[in-house]
């Protein structure tokens, strides 16, 4: 059976040995490519000039101090939710609730600075910090136990409760925690100047990003050079090898999903103490679902998150600049979704190359 | 008069799990074909946008469903080619596709957000059935899109148990391998029942936007594609225990709304917004609970993509 499907098939896919490096380079930068073009598709299709849209939006992402600075203020909640994800999705942890964590996040650093508005910066940052990766992980525990506990499928719980979340911030920032003098507006009243992120060069550039690269690095380190690590790859290659080497799978379903949002939740206590130094209604637009892109982009590395992530902040900021001439906000989501299928789809040439011609060597047909 | 506020509310139940209904139908397609799709809230999206956006033009609500259906079913064979052919992670690929999906239908529903439609399916009481006492007015004075839901259902359970081609589904998700020695095409059939469980999601979401809304939204499933993927494991599989469970969710959803009017309560309405998910969620818990006591359950190779050269 298996010699003559061989022989009838004429192209051939083989698995090598090792994946490209070439492959794992080009297909990126190639799907964002097809992406682009497939967005000028339909950009022309809805009488938009696709090539002026794409330069007004490279433009508005780095055609300035302002817009560059802005690059960065995305990239920071996408580096931090994308980091959590990373190490979640290496254990073959499906978390989606990225968004969700980092609400809780939100909610957990705004309790503590409109809870003690008194404290001075050097207790309230960490305080606010620590409530923060709390709040997240804990989210996170919840499909984490079900999960480990009884195999519930995390996608679906992880994602049933970022709307959860959402609604729990919505209803603080429209009901009991609603800013008495905030004219209606679904916000809380603004924390004190020491709840504050410190910004840098005068930008919005705030303190989020050194938790990013600090994140990135503390990440490195414990998936390399730690026994835990070790742990989490070995289960994400294979978790009946895990199993057999005495690896307890459960337990570590807990921690990486806690850790998973933490980072998350890090993300959402950067947003209200950095950007918006209060709680609202949309804290994020999306950051926790962007971020899986981002991280599935940068092959779940943590430098690599980094990096992918400053690209599509500035993918965000290019969207934000031609909103303004009319250009539908959707884009930049349309464009995300057409990246993540170019790449998904490009991966089998990392791990495969194209043969041509019949199979060789293989007479026993197994 | 208690009785009849009763009977509205379980009428209006069967209408708002319609949507889910159809979408879980899709995913049970699917998935018992060995696939798992979590794309379905971006399909469900896409074939809001585009039923809502043609019916509107064309004043033709039926032309506005097949479009839908076309439309769904493209990007479903997109996830599908992917999955598939170049065997992509479903997860991530799902994912992607309720990103792009959510995308697409923004980008092409701006221009339309919060028009009403000005013709829509009109209800259609059906004589005789509607005469029966309580069940014909929950059930027997809807519009022809639920009734396509009444005669779907039954037919697909039939179409899984008791056809040849059935049997041929049921085979290549539990062993593909096995079903492809004998002489089954895994790779068309997983095509053909990714794509039409695609056009069923599309259905669902142009249901919405067709008849329930009726207008368009953006994002206007509000996570309805997710809970039909929760649902369907919560109806192992089954497309009549599917069109319980749509029905209860839809229940759910009707019950939040109605007292959210009903002032006297004073829940506060995000805690009744969030009652569907946490009741997924809960569901979710205890049918796979019940699954793994009783041994029954997902399709075998549900999740795998299928490799010849490594079978």
């Amino acid at each position: 059976m298996a010699v003559s499907s061989a022989t009838r098939s004429f192209i051939r896919w083989e698995k090598r040995l090792q994946p490209s490096r070439i492959m794992s380079v080009i297909v990126p930068v190639v799907s964002v490519i097809l992406a682009l073009i497939i967005g000028a598709f339909f950009l022309s299709a809805t009488g938009f000039e696709p090539l002026k849209v794409y330069e007004k939006m490279f433009n508005g992402a780095f055609g300035s101090r302002y817009g560059i600075s802005e690059t960065i203020v995305k990239a920071v909640p996408l580096m931090l939710a994308g980091l959590g994800i990373s190490v979640a999705f290496r254990m073959l942890l499906w978390n989606i609730g990225a968004e969700g964590q980092l609400y809780m996040g939100a909610f957990g650093a705004s309790w503590v600075a409109l809870t003690f508005p008194q404290l001075p910066a050097y207790i309230m940052l960490p305080a606010m910090f620590f409530a923060g990766c709390l709040m997240g992980g804990l989210w996170a525990l919840i499909p984490a136990f079900f999960r480990a506990k009884w195999e519930v499928n995390e996608v679906i719980t992880t994602l049933m409760l970022n709307y959860v979340a959402i609604f729990w911030v919505d209803y603080l920032v429209y009901g009991p925690w609603k800013d008495p003098e905030g004219f209606n507006f679904p916000l809380t009243a603004s924390f004190s100047e020491a709840a504050t992120l410190p910004t840098i060069f005068g930008t919005r550039v705030h303190l989020g990003l050194i938790f990013a690269l600090v994140s990135a690095l503390v990440l490195a380190v414990i998936l390399w050079h730690t026994r835990w690590g070790y742990e989490i790859r070995v289960i994400g290659e294979s978790a009946r090898a895990a199993h057999y080497a005495g690896i307890n799978i459960k337990r570590n379903i807990m921690l990486v999903m806690f850790l998973s949002g933490a980072l998350a939740g890090l993300a959402g206590m950067s947003e209200v103490a950095g950007i918006a130094h209060r709680l609202q209604h949309g804290i994020s637009p999306g950051y926790g679902y962007t971020a899986i892109i981002v991280a599935w982009l940068a092959k779940l590395h943590p430098f690599m998150i980094i990096l992918v992530s400053f690209f599509f902040g500035a993918l965000i900021v290019g969207g934000y600049s031609v909103q303004i001439s009319g250009v539908p906000a959707a884009t930049v989501s349309m464009l995300q979704g057409a990246i993540l299928f170019f790449l998904l789809g490009g991966e089998l040439l990392t791990y495969y190359r194209i043969r041509f011609g019949p199979k060789v060597g293989d007479v026993n047909g197994k | 008069m208690e009785n009849s506020i009763w009977i509205a509310t379980l009428a209006a139940a069967v209408t708002a799990g319609t949507p889910i209904l159809y979408a879980a139908l899709g995913e049970i397609l699917a998935e018992r074909a060995g696939v798992l799709n979590l794309g379905v809230e971006g399909m469900m999206l896409v074939g809001a946008v585009t039923g809502f956006i043609v019916a509107f033009l064309t004043k033709n609500p039926w032309f506005g469903f097949f479009m839908a259906l076309l439309a769904s079913g493209a990007v479903a064979s997109v996830f599908a080619f992917l999955t598939i052919s170049l065997r992509a992670n479903q997860v991530v690929t799902g994912l992607a596709l309720t990103i792009f999906g959510t995308g697409l239908s923004g980008f092409l529903g701006k221009a339309y957000i919060g028009i009403p439609l000005p013709v829509t399916f009109k209800t259609f009481v059906i004589p005789g059935l509607s005469q029966i006492p309580i069940l014909g007015t929950i059930f027997f004075k809807h519009d022809p899109l639920i009734y396509l839901t009444y005669i779907l259902t039954p037919f697909l359970w039939y179409y899984f148990y008791h056809t040849r081609p059935g049997l041929n589904l049921r085979a290549i998700g539990e062993n593909p391998a096995a079903a492809d020695a004998m002489g089954v095409n895994v790779f068309a059939l997983r095509y053909f029942y990714v794509i039409l469980g695609g056009m069923l999601a599309g259905a669902g979401g142009a249901y919405l936007s067709l008849v329930y809304a009726p207008t368009w939204l953006e994002n206007m499933t509000a996570g309805r594609g997710w809970i039909a993927v929760a649902l369907v494991i919560f109806a192992v599989w089954d497309p009549f225990k599917a069109l319980l469970g749509s029905y209860l969710f839809g229940g759910v959803d009707t019950l939040a709304y109605s007292l959210q009017a009903a002032t006297a309560v004073t829940i506060p309405s995000f805690f009744l917004k969030m009652l569907p998910y946490i009741l997924t969620i809960i569901v979710l818990i205890i049918s796979t609970r019940r699954t793994v006591i009783q041994r029954i359950g997902a399709p075998g190779a549900l999740g795998i993509p299928y490799n010849r050269e490594e079978r």
